[in-house]
């Protein structure tokens, strides 16, 4: 190890560290995990080839082919707003798991669950708070993205079957949010919810059918609490992600970002 | 030079010869350093046909041809054998477009994209906590009642057409028109110019609702009768 300048011959301490983290990036063990062109590998340089493997050996090369359309990357062409969806989609998995832990679904449990979020449980208050705007937040993106793709007309061929998926994924959002709004068994969530599902039982020939399966019942109650609970947290995130897998493997089958204009 | 096949050196002799007016002869001692011909009759007939044809062309560039051996100014020393369109033996399906890698361009900006919202994020959900009314009460229906805000709109239309109509008909015919809007538009443009009519239809159509669910939000109170904000309160939790 080469000296560290003051003519003493001794190593400091940044040196040794240093030492330790090449020898740790050149372990077997590291390189198995970071495969070639990862920039977390020893002697990653910034080539071509190397920017091309960091993309192509990755997983992320499910979601972004190794290059773009160059329009593709200025900010003001997407917005960032189908990106945000799914980010805000991951947040919403993660704090959603976190509040599952201090959350049953009973009518006499769900309510001083949620009030001991802000009381007993650390963080609790804010991972909800984080939940349940980032929910509004995704409905907003989620929207403001379908806006987006058909003022760019990206829905125009070959992209028509993504387009359905999108609003597939739309009204998927917000059954999600819907769902979800009932869940702290407040006056809030009990009244927006029975005014909400009041709706789908106007629905002719089986609207009392749709009311009933929905509700668990002739109305808002326990049941439904329930019901909305599974939906929320089990049925309706497995049918969002198998669409959103889909959506985005069409998104690159279909020829990458649409455009330019 | 050595490893250019005989009749290849021979035939470009021939054009050379052509073109300047030499006599082929001359050239052919040029190109391959004085030897004769190595070919037998046959070959040298081409060559003196050659040759003869070429003579009205000597006729017209009598002084290059007497300077022999430098190339005479203007004068082309390759031909043109045939144009093949480039299409033709690439079989290009697509015309090249200007792409950057993704890492680091695309990935940098999304990266910092989601770090602003996370960041936005946090501050709101410090400074503002989400609401938590009283416990559940089937008995006690507040007053307004009202939908979750993305749903407002469609209440809002519950106060002026029948339930069958604004519950069912409008939100079931506005999803399934959204769903097919790829089939229904026809225009395969995505110019903003060429689609005028595109535009101003999904335009108004999210207006409306934007205006609808403002109205719902905003601007109904108790009773889901009219009233304004500043007046009488904001009855609208999120």
């Amino acid at each position: 190890m080469a000296s560290n300048g003051n003519g003493n011959g001794r190593t400091s301490l940044g040196e040794r560290i240093a030492g330790v983290g090449t020898r740790i990036r050149g372990s077997e063990a590291w390189e198995s995990i970071f495969r070639p062109g990862s920039p977390m590998r020893k002697g990653y340089g910034d080539t071509p080839r190397n920017r091309s493997y960091v993309i192509m050996n990755n997983v992320l090369y499910h979601l972004h082919p190794v290059k773009v359309k160059r329009h593709g990357v200025r900010l003001s062409y997407t917005l960032c707003l189908g990106g945000l969806s799914f980010f805000l989609f991951i947040l919403l998995t993660i704090t959603g798991i976190f509040l599952m832990f201090y959350y049953t679904p009973s009518a006499t449990q769900a309510y001083p669950d949620i009030a001991s979020l802000s009381t007993d449980v650390a963080f609790g208050q804010i991972v909800r708070n984080l939940h349940r705007w980032g929910a509004h937040l995704m409905v907003i993106t989620v929207f403001l993205h379908m806006t987006r793709v058909f003022y760019h007309g990206a829905y125009k061929p070959p992209r028509e079957f993504n387009w359905v998926v999108g609003v597939v994924l739309l009204l998927l959002t917000l059954l999600l949010s819907f769902t979800g709004y009932l869940l702290p068994w407040d006056q809030l969530a009990l009244w927006a919810v029975t005014v909400g599902t009041n709706m789908g039982g106007y629905a002719p020939v089986f609207g009392d059918q749709v009311s009933f399966v929905l509700l668990g019942g002739l109305q808002v109650g326990a049941p439904t609490l329930l019901r909305f609970y599974v939906l929320h947290v089990l049925a309706l995130p497995f049918l969002i992600v198998i669409f959103m897998a889909v959506h985005f493997w069409r998104v690159r089958k279909d020829g990458g970002i649409s455009g330019p204009l | 030079m050595a490893n250019v096949p005989e009749h290849l050196l021979r035939r470009s002799a021939e054009a050379k010869a052509k073109a300047t007016g030499v006599p082929f002869d001359q050239v052919w001692a040029e190109m391959t350093g004085g030897a004769a011909p190595a070919a037998a009759a046959a070959p040298a007939a081409t060559a003196t046909a050659t040759v003869t044809t070429t003579a009205p062309v000597t006729a017209t560039a009598p002084v290059a041809a007497a300077a022999a051996p430098a190339i005479p100014e203007g004068v082309r020393t390759q031909r043109l054998l045939t144009v093949v369109k480039a299409r033709a033996i690439q079989q290009v399906k697509k015309e090249p477009t200007d792409k950057v890698h993704v890492w680091p361009h695309l990935l940098a900006v999304e990266f910092v994209a989601l770090l602003v919202v996370l960041a936005l994020l946090i501050v709101f959900s410090i400074f503002q906590d989400a609401p938590l009314l009283e416990l559940a009460n089937p008995n006690a229906q507040p007053n307004p009642s009202k939908a979750p805000w993305y749903f407002l709109g469609l209440q809002e239309l519950l106060s002026y057409f029948d339930p069958q109509i604004a519950g069912v008909l409008i939100p079931g015919l506005g999803l399934a028109g959204l769903a097919i809007v790829p089939f229904i538009d026809r225009n395969r443009s995505t110019r903003p110019s060429d689609r005028k009519f595109a535009i101003m239809m999904f335009t108004f159509f999210v207006v409306a609702a934007a205006i609808l669910t403002i109205i719902g939000s905003f601007y109904r109170g108790k009773g889901f009768n009219f009233t304004f904000p500043w007046r009488d309160g904001i009855f609208f939790d999120l």
